[in-house]
């Protein structure tokens, strides 16, 4: 099975400690910080690297305070130009 | 402490793809509601849906008295504010005079099924071609806890201290299923977001519901949403969903109660 690899971004300062995330998520990713946000709630933070990006935190999350970022293993990057041609700023194009 | 309770940084945010994000039709400010409240992920789903089908300039809502009387702080369409139970009515009005547009309203079980009940009834007995949004917690959250006519048979509040009687109190009012019979009605369905799974399916109902009115089906979309009160029910936000779970999905169980036949 393939695995993959995903990451959350959590707004901290809107985060109202109500733990849902911590349920939801299947990897068991998430768990609330010792220190407290300006509001005074214990906030979600992610504190281990087996996020998968399967969205469950973000769609039970209340306050919509999460961001899930997600590995596209299809996605091609293509590689930089080595050169220009000249100094023109015409850039080459892998066709 | 088994678990550190430092945050996981990730280097290569940039390489990855964006798979949820907040939506932009959501204001984003930080929300009235307690930690854990079901309005937040409803109104959410609202927006979600909205920012899909790319209805933003064309949609009013209709806001209701209740915890979510300030829901237009937070949906970023056009609002409009009804008095105590008549959000329907004030709806009725609006689509009938602005055809074009897209209308939803938003109530909770205060205002629906209680005050507002001959108005819920009128406007699916015309059949409105609006999405209404009921959202139903069994209790009144703004108030303190009082009972509502969705309170479930033993339910200790602040008016039922020895929990609900039926033989006083009468019985938990079904909506759901006392307007599906109703001609007007044109999809009747049911759901819940107390998890994962049922949030996803809430949000597919309420694009079905959307989706409804834009094709012009004529009649009412009405979605109920099972939600939870942790103020209200005097419980931890996980508790309330778990307690939803086991207690109130037996008096109101899930999925579509009226589903429109197939055109074939």
């Amino acid at each position: 099975m393939a695995k993959l690899h995903g990451h959350v971004t959590i707004n901290i300062e809107n985060c109202k400690g109500c733990e849902l995330c911590t349920d939801a998520c299947p990897q068991n990713s998430l768990n609330m910080s010792k220190n407290i946000n300006k509001k005074g709630y214990h906030y979600a933070i992610l504190v281990e690297e087996n996020c998968t990006g399967c969205t469950n935190c973000a769609l039970v999350c209340p306050e919509a305070v999460m961001t899930v970022y997600r590995e596209n293993k299809n996605r091609i990057i293509k590689p930089a130009p080595m050169a220009s041609i000249d100094s023109k700023n015409i850039s080459v194009s892998i066709s | 402490m088994s678990k550190s309770i430092q945050s996981v940084q990730c280097e290569h945010l940039d390489k990855m793809d964006i798979v949820w994000d907040r939506p932009d039709t959501l204001i984003d400010v930080p929300m009235h509601y307690c930690p854990g409240c079901g309005h937040s992920v409803v109104h959410r789903l609202i927006m979600e849906v909205v920012q899909e089908l790319n209805i933003q300039d064309i949609t009013i809502g209709v806001a209701p008295v209740g915890c979510s009387v300030f829901s237009y702080n937070y949906m970023d369409v056009d609002m409009q504010e009804a008095a105590h139970g008549r959000a329907t009515a004030v709806a009725t009005g609006i689509k009938r005079v602005l055809p074009d547009k897209i209308i939803y309203s938003y109530q909770g079980d205060g205002d629906l099924a209680a005050i507002g009940t001959a108005e819920t009834i009128h406007t699916i007995n015309r059949g409105e071609n609006i999405v209404m949004i009921f959202v139903n917690n069994g209790i009144y959250g703004m108030t303190g806890g009082q009972m509502a006519p969705t309170t479930l048979k033993g339910s200790v509040t602040s008016t039922t201290p020895t929990g609900r009687d039926l033989s006083i109190h009468g019985h938990p009012l079904n909506i759901a299923e006392m307007i599906a019979i109703l001609p007007g009605a044109y999809y009747v369905t049911r759901q819940a977001v107390n998890s994962a799974k049922t949030v996803r399916k809430t949000k597919k109902a309420l694009l079905r519901g959307f989706k409804n009115q834009i094709d012009g089906k004529g009649g009412v979309s009405f979605i109920e949403v099972v939600s939870n009160c942790p103020s209200g029910w005097k419980m931890t936000p996980l508790q309330s969903n778990k307690w939803l779970d086991d207690n109130m999905l037996g008096t109101y169980p899930l999925g579509d109660i009226k589903v429109p036949e197939k055109i074939a």
